[in-house]
């Protein structure tokens, strides 16, 4: 692992993926997808699992947005402004890179 | 009867033994010997019923986790379940090998404890010799290994003036995150309070450095910063609230809502693996006696915040009110919180270094356990 010097940001090129260290798995108790890391665990709603499912480091955000505004039928730009906003949250917390 | 959540993480106290003497241990006086600490088939057993009530993040601590020869049976038992899996460390005894042999078994994540970046203040605060050398080492190890590292460092009126370089050697580290825990006085750091307690400049002066730090590594490091509750004006929401998310687990199997719980006269702990831990977690009167919001007295009964940080923690409202059901004094709306604060005020006009440590030590106050 390379130190890491610069905040990640996130546009319609990049190709997000999860981290190593950070799991994404079902919570069959509590009926929800979980996203583990140190010393965090997010409970994922539908849209949060359906963005994650997708960031899998080789589909653009660009090309995740048309995905879910197909899947979600919504406008590209309105989805792919919301899934930006979501991802450069996730890479703040260094969930994604 | 309060609503039941299901626990969300799990305190694993594997053993007191530890190589580091910090006087500001959280850890309680009364240290059991390693002759009660639990064997490997009553832990392997827990963690299987942890993973089956609902947990999903283990914290394996201690004392020293590693002294433990059986870490990686426990580690693999916890990542087969899907359990995400902490070491917390000094660090000082561990080699590079071990630490990829614990990775390669499923480990997720290490937290090492640093004391000061000072060799001398840090071999003082942990009587331990070159303690810092090793820490630095082995968090080198992890970057190379591939494991997230947390860097834990607990500050105090004779450490504060290192924040800012500490953080700054966090991010030449590579840590993941670095949580800046201002020393709350329990355990063995209420012992030594009147030693420890920084001054309200010191901690103003801290979320400053604090503050400018988070946006300037945003995105970078991970910055959590606790201040020591006497200086805070609303407490800290504790365990999430009692026996609501967390379980503690003590070296010989006693449950416990919260690691401090031992010190609240009544409380009676069950064990395991003698008791199930759904048991313990669902109907043990230890659980029972502060989840929810029933047991409050004002001004918590009627406050607008109960829900938000639960009354604070039961032990401090224990320690400094005599009550454990009074609100934590570490809130301005506590009768009791003026006094907390004037108590802090005068204990940290002391200048650094003229009060002594009573350092931690198995057996070292009364007759041991």
């Amino acid at each position: 692992m390379d130190v890491q010097t610069t905040r990640v940001i996130i546009s319609s090129a990049v190709r997000p993926k999860l981290r190593p260290y950070v799991h994404m798995r079902r919570d069959d108790l509590r009926g929800n997808w979980v996203l583990l890391s140190p010393e965090r665990i997010m409970t994922l709603d539908e849209v949060a699992r359906a963005i994650l499912k997708l960031c899998d480091g080789k589909q653009s955000v660009d090309e995740i947005a048309v995905n879910l505004a197909k899947a979600f039928q919504a406008p590209k730009d309105v989805i792919e402004a919301d899934v930006t906003e979501f991802l450069q949250e996730l890479a703040d917390q260094l969930l994604i890179d | 009867m309060p609503n039941l959540s299901l626990p969300t993480g799990l305190l694993a106290e594997l053993t007191y033994r530890c190589p580091l003497q910090c006087p500001y241990c959280y850890n309680p006086l009364e240290l059991t010997k390693a002759d009660k600490d639990l064997d490997t088939a009553a832990w392997l057993s827990v963690f299987e019923q942890a993973a089956d009530l609902g947990v999903l993040h283990v914290h394996l601590s201690g004392g020293e986790p590693t002294l433990r020869p059986d870490l990686e049976e426990l580690v693999a038992c916890l990542a087969n379940r899907g359990v995400y899996t902490n070491l917390i460390t000094a660090a000082v005894n561990i080699s590079k090998e071990r630490l990829q042999g614990l990775k390669d078994v499923g480990l997720n994540h290490v937290q090492i404890s640093f004391q000061s970046l000072d060799k001398d203040r840090a071999d003082n605060l942990s009587q331990y010799k070159g303690g810092l050398a090793k820490k630095i080492e082995a968090a080198k190890w992890l970057r190379e290994i591939g494991l997230p590292l947390t860097v834990n460092v607990p500050f105090h009126r004779n450490n504060l003036d290192e924040l800012d370089g500490i953080i700054d050697m966090s991010v030449d580290l590579g840590a993941h995150r670095i949580e800046i825990a201002q020393v709350q006085y329990y355990g063995w750091a209420l012992l030594n309070r009147a030693a420890l307690m920084p001054t309200r400049e010191q901690v103003a002066e801290a979320m400053e450095i604090a503050d400018a730090a988070k946006k300037k590594y945003l995105g970078i490091l991970n910055i959590d910063h606790v201040i020591t509750d006497y200086y805070a004006k609303y407490p800290k929401p504790c365990m999430g609230g009692w026996g609501a998310e967390i379980i503690n687990i003590t070296p010989d199997g006693r449950v416990m809502p919260c690691h401090a719980a031992g010190t609240i006269p009544g409380l009676e702990f069950d064990r395991v693996p003698d008791t199930p831990l759904k048991q313990i977690w669902e109907m043990s009167s230890a659980f029972q006696k502060f989840r929810g919001f029933d047991w409050m007295v004002e001004p918590c009964r009627s406050c607008d915040r109960k829900e938000i940080d639960f009354g604070g923690c039961r032990c401090q409202a224990m320690a400094l009110t005599g009550d454990a059901a009074q609100a934590d004094p570490a809130c301005t709306l506590s009768p009791h919180h003026e006094r907390m604060r004037d108590m802090a005020v005068e204990e940290a006009a002391v200048e650094g270094g003229e009060v002594p440590f009573t350092y931690r030590k198995i057996g070292s106050l009364g007759d041991g356990v």
